[in-house]
């Protein structure tokens, strides 16, 4: 009887965050839900208790049903039959567990079926699941698109969607089309107006997941003969009404069992969501950025059985007389991995308690005007959102990778086989770092709180926090670490050049990155001993990184670029 | 058409992890050593009653258990799954209770929740195995019963048909309403908790759980919905020479372990001469047959 949660202790750890009180308190606007739902929490450990053990379920679901599933759901995966998406059977059974247990629409307010769950807990259910399984995770995760029908879409439209997603009607995001990748402001899917004021979509979408949803949104182009982003608006689709077809799905390398969809719109009726020429600029930069936060959820997640995995081997596997655990060069491998992985989940959490706190004051700012003081920290959050989301996204995925890559390495030849769960969380662990924007788009993302500081000032912030004194020595090397870094920003922002700012710009974001995993391991490791390992690990590996970034871009001189360019091939 | 099903529950010691201080040495069970679970067959159990629910929108399972006040945690869970509430027949008057007694007190029990259409339990519970509670219920109340059910196919004009798995294979039978019938673990799992039902019943409670805590006491009562009944022999009428130890006939007369050792190996060559002469021995040492 696995239970994904109940052995996971950082889980806890970060639900007991000191931020949660606040974030509970506001997300339940001082329980007033307590007596007109029999499912409300009456209080902040009432609500604490409840998240604590719908976690439960999800570990039970996770441990006992997912990933007991995932291997054959890899082996088998979804077909096409008839224009349809038919998933793989024990998708299906995955799919009901969910269902029944009534993990849909989490983060819904009540009053259209949800749970009315903050952000934080629903995305350690998405870390839950994606331990289990990857693939999985999409099809389950991709209920946060009815946070942007939330956020945009009209009372009837919320009204009419949202108790479907609460229910367990799946969604997808209909987004990339062939020609518009990274690059969404050449969709072209077309939008055409009709006489009653509803509109039907015509074209052809790619790489859709889970593309046979119950409910799309669909990025597509309203304004005939606009070629840019300000001509694309957003539309809900209904399967229900008909109009789309699957024409194929692709054959991946890893997350099989989400099917990856060709879809073919023929006159199909849509509607549009809020006003139109918004569609890509805001209402997919927000369902983007859910989207993200959910990825890095999922990569925190494929580490964390990457780590599980390579431990288990490492400790049964004898040679030479001896557990391989026991040789140092494996015991640094695993070191690493757990170090990442919690260096990782940290950010993760971190992230997602400001995307709450800054989307609950959206959401109480639409009842009514928020206090100066609300006004400020909500400005704040949103920043520190916008900040850490890509941040998060970026790191969490390669180091995903990385683990994933290690955690075959400390299996040796039998990790090459398909005879250990490894190769296929190898395979999963891959598209992390491409989909939802690659780790250069968030690099792209990141790199303005780079220049503008975001980052340096959090930084400070975490500086000025008191700390026990035997991490003094950690901290003092933070500090060391935020010096190279603000020197190596002045040194790449005095060139003037954009193309060296944009040559740079990765190195840059990681330091950041570095510096800041650290000081919330550090802040973790003070609240609790279970990090201090990590935190160790961490800091050391950090510091080398920091270091090779320094001396990368000290030794650089800005004209060596074009040893690198490729403008005119 | 909505059906009153109750399911029979128990909460047993967790037998699938044994320690070594999981019997006393008097022979008996340490509950105290032993985590309490839902009996798993009856789990199997509630799933079919579950299933009837959606199928038969309107109906009611409650949930029926004897035990201590602790018991309570059975019906919890059965609700956090998906049943509407339950009751915990506990009463120190049934302490020690057989087979015999234990389906007294609950039928006892189940005559005075009065109206019902089907009786769902487990096959048997993994501390006594012995299968016989549910059967015995069935004759005390005088209606059909079927056992080694798998799957309840359907109810249909106060008829029921299930499909039975029994040594030779799978038969599908028919009975009249109201009825008992006892699940195997080969049917259905049950479905995981609910977590809109958690968080509605995670302070459901019997009389007692919460007797000196005035704050819980008042809470329930404004919420009728988490109050779990708690029955004792004198609320179901029973008759206290037929409970607990007074109506238990079995006595246990010495518990010895039993250690299975593999003293020889054979091997038999795949053909048929072998085969048949391996069956015979078999047969001979009572092994099968």
């Amino acid at each position: 009887m696995a239970n994904f949660y109940n052995d996971n202790e950082a889980l806890k750890h970060y639900l007991s965050h000191p931020m949660m009180e606040k974030i509970v308190e506001l997300k339940e606007r001082n329980f007033a839900d307590a007596d007109k739902y029999d499912y409300a929490p009456q209080n902040f450990e009432d609500a604490i208790d409840s998240y604590d053990r719908v976690l439960e379920i999800v570990g039970d679901i996770s441990g006992n049903v997912i990933a007991e599933n995932a291997e054959e759901v890899d082996h088998t995966g979804p077909q096409v039959v008839n224009n349809r998406v038919k998933y793989a059977p024990a998708t299906e059974k995955n799919l009901d567990a969910c269902r029944k247990a009534g993990l849909m629409g989490m983060s819904m307010p009540r009053r259209l079926g949800g749970l009315n769950f903050p952000i934080t807990p629903y995305i350690m259910a998405a870390d839950i699941v994606s331990r289990a399984d990857a693939g999985f995770e999409n099809l389950w995760g991709l209920q946060d698109c009815a946070e942007t029908i939330y956020e945009f879409a009209n009372e009837e439209q919320k009204q009419k969607y949202i108790p479907l997603v609460c229910e367990g009607a799946t969604m997808s995001m209909d987004l990339t089309e062939p020609d518009a990748g990274s690059d969404l402001q050449s969709v072209m899917l077309k939008a055409t107006k009709k006489e009653d004021g509803t509109y039907v979509l015509n074209g052809v979408k790619r790489f859709i997941t889970n593309g046979d949803s119950d409910i799309h949104l669909v990025l597509a182009r309203s304004e005939e003969g606009s070629k840019d982003g300000r001509g694309l608006s957003m539309f809900i689709y209904d399967k229900r009404n008909g109009g789309v077809n699957v024409r194929r799905i692709e054959n991946k390398m890893g997350i099989k069992g989400s099917p990856t969809c060709e879809l073919v719109y023929k006159d199909a009726p849509a509607e549009l969501v809020g006003s139109t020429r918004l569609g890509l600029i805001k209402y997919v930069m927000a369902l983007m950025n859910g989207a993200r936060l959910g990825i890095a959820a999922q990569s925190v997640g494929i580490s964390e059985a990457a780590y599980r995995e390579a431990l288990q081997y490492a400790k049964e596997r004898q040679q030479f007389g001896k557990p391989i655990i026991e040789f140092p060069a494996v015991a640094e491998i695993l070191s690493l991995m757990k170090a990442k992985l919690d260096a990782t989940r940290a950010l993760l959490y971190a992230c997602s308690r400001f995307v709450d706190m800054y989307k609950i004051y959206d959401d109480i700012a639409k009842e009514r005007a928020l206090t100066v003081e609300e006004k400020k920290e909500q400005k704040y959050y949103s920043k520190l959102a916008d900040a850490f989301t890509p941040l998060a996204k970026g790191l969490s995925s390669e180091y995903c990778n990385q683990n994933a890559y290690d955690c075959i390495q400390i299996h040796g030849g039998s990790g090459f086989m398909k005879d250990y769960a490894c190769e296929r969380l190898y395979r999963d662990a891959r598209i992390t770092s491409i989909y939802e924007g690659t780790t250069q788009l968030q690099v792209v993302a990141a790199i303005r709180h780079v220049t503008t500081g975001t980052y340096l000032n959090k930084i400070r912030e975490f500086e000025a926090e008191e700390v026990k004194p035997e991490f003094e020595g950690i901290k003092n090397t933070l500090v060391f670490m935020t010096q190279q870094y603000a020197d190596a920003v002045q040194a790449v922002m005095g060139v003037d050049d954009t193309k060296y700012h944009d040559f740079m710009a990765r190195r840059l974001v990681e330091m950041a990155g570095n510096i800041i995993m650290g000081y919330l391991l550090l802040e973790d490791a003070n609240r609790n001993e279970d990090f201090k390992k990590s935190l160790v690990v961490y800091v050391k590996y950090g510091e080398a990184e920091v270091a090779r970034h320094a001396s990368f871009i000290g030794n650089f001189k800005p004209e060596q670029i074009n040893d690198y360019l490729y403008e005119n091939a | 058409m909505s059906l009153n099903i109750i399911v029979l529950a128990k909460q047993v010691p967790d037998t699938r992890n044994v320690g070594k201080d999981a019997m006393k040495a008097d022979g008996t069970i340490n509950r105290a050593a032993l985590p309490a679970i839902f009996n798993p067959e009856d789990l199997n159990a509630l799933e079919q009653a579950l299933k009837l629910k959606e199928l038969h929108p309107g109906s009611k399972v409650t949930i029926l258990t004897m035990g201590p006040a602790r018991a309570a945690e059975i019906v919890r869970e059965g609700m956090f799954r998906g049943a509407d509430g339950g009751i915990v027949l506990s009463d120190r008057a049934f302490a020690g209770s057989d087979t015999l007694a234990t389906s007294y007190a609950l039928s006892a029990a189940v005559r005075k929740i009065g109206d019902y259409d089907l009786i769902i339990g487990g096959r048997q519970a993994i501390d006594g195995d012995t299968a016989q509670v549910g059967p015995q219920i069935a004759e005390k109340l005088g209606i059909p019963q079927i056992t080694y059910a798998e799957d309840i196919l359907n109810v249909e004009n106060g008829e029921i048909t299930v499909k039975r798995r029994i040594e030779s294979g799978v038969e599908t039978v028919k009975a009249k309403l109201p009825l008992v019938v006892t699940v195997n673990s080969s049917a259905a799992d049950c479905r995981p908790r609910n977590a809109k039902a958690l968080q509605k019943y995670k302070y459901a409670a019997v009389p007692s759980e919460v007797a000196s805590d005035e704050a819980k006491k008042e809470f329930i009562e404004k919420r009728p919905y988490l109050s779990i009944g708690e029955w004792s022999a004198a609320t179901v009428d029973a008759d206290l020479a037929q409970c607990g130890l007074a109506g238990s006939p079995t006595k246990v007369k010495s518990i010895e372990n039993v250690v299975f050792t593999a003293k020889e190996a054979r091997r038999i060559e795949n053909n048929d001469e072998e085969l048949e002469g391996l069956i015979k021995d078999l047969i001979a040492n009572h092994t099968i047959g």
